[in-house]
């Protein structure tokens, strides 16, 4: 499996030959490079590590820095490892470019969704909250019944309610690439993506394309 | 440096769009493809608004009055290359961006004065 990480520029849209506009999620993918290849006889099983994100040297341990050290790489923010059957070919500090995907395929994007705080129910799983009209005070948004009475006697655990949302990894099955560009390290991706602008995405050819 | 990237992928300009404004009557020439013929739609009316700027998602609005003094509006995308051309064919003295008043306005009530252009 190849893979590749970026990092979210934004969203913008696009024209297709037909010139009908395409939304499109613009991502800074790579370069990343090689930091680390496991295999079953040394660590269990078969990955390959890839970094993301120079930064300077002082923002890592010598930890950090012996370990992309071996590899020959610079300093990097983030780490990820590939794993699964079809590996790519690479040798340790290889740089891998935005160009391992072409357009028109499918993709999984995996990021860190917005956080939205503690949110109710009627936001975090989509309730239907209660009647706008009919005398109601205070009940346009609120959960309703959490269970039964006297039997069980108690809430089941994991009922839905209100709570965090956001804030966790979130994976859109599926995207279509709908521009690549090398050069500048650029991947467009049709529709959204999970997190910010900014965030820390990665991208993976689709599962059950 | 992300809205520099950003601001490298905006469409370039069409070549054939002319600068236009509210008020003015258009003939959008706009290309269509049903399954392998290729034709040329006209689309003739007056521009009544202008949405989104210079961003790469503006678009305008044109009116036209259609048959039985029925109103019909099309949106264009400023910057899509299915539109083959525009003419600016009349440009009108209007007082504010969005002619969206026209839409409860009919026949004579519904006529803009012509903008006269006086050489320096």
């Amino acid at each position: 499996m190849k893979g590749i990480l970026g990092r979210k520029v934004g969203m913008t849209q696009l024209f297709n030959e037909s010139g009908e506009a395409v939304p499109v999620t613009v991502i800074e993918a790579g370069p990343c490079y090689v930091t680390q290849i496991k295999s079953v006889d040394v660590d269990g099983y078969d990955a390959i590590q890839i970094g993301f994100d120079e930064i300077a040297e002082r923002k890592l341990t010598k930890g950090e820095m012996g370990h992309l050290r071996k590899a020959d790489a610079p300093s990097l923010r983030h780490l990820r490892e590939l794993r699964g059957a079809d590996l790519p070919n690479v040798a340790l500090g290889d740089v891998i470019k935005a160009d391992i995907f072409g357009e028109g395929e499918t993709v999984d994007v995996t990021g860190i969704s917005k956080g939205k705080g503690f949110a109710g129910a009627v936001k975090r799983h989509h309730f239907a909250g209660g009647p706008k009209t009919h005398g109601q005070s205070d009940r346009h948004r609120a959960p309703g019944s959490r269970g039964a009475g006297t039997t069980p006697g108690h809430t089941w655990p994991g009922a839905k309610g209100p709570g965090r949302m956001g804030n966790e990894q979130v994976t859109v099955q599926n995207l279509k690439i709908a521009l690549v560009d090398a050069e500048r390290n650029l991947i467009a991706i049709r529709g959204a993506v999970p997190g910010p602008r900014t965030g820390l995405v990665f991208i993976r050819p689709a599962k059950k394309a | 440096m992300t809205n520099a990237l950003m601001e490298s992928l905006k469409p370039e300009a069409n070549p054939n769009m002319p600068e236009i404004d509210a008020g003015d009557t258009v003939r959008v020439h706009q290309r269509i493809t049903e399954g392998r013929n290729e034709r040329i739609q006209v689309f003739q009316g007056i521009v009544i608004a202008k949405h989104g700027g210079s961003s790469p998602s503006a678009t305008y609005t044109v009116r036209r009055t259609g048959t039985h003094g029925v109103g019909v509006e099309r949106t264009f995308p400023l910057y899509s290359k299915a539109v083959e051309k525009v003419e600016v064919l009349r440009k009108a003295k209007v007082r504010r961006a969005q002619l969206y008043y026209l839409r409860d306005l009919q026949g004579k009530a519904a006529r803009l004065k012509e903008k006269r252009f006086i050489s320096v």
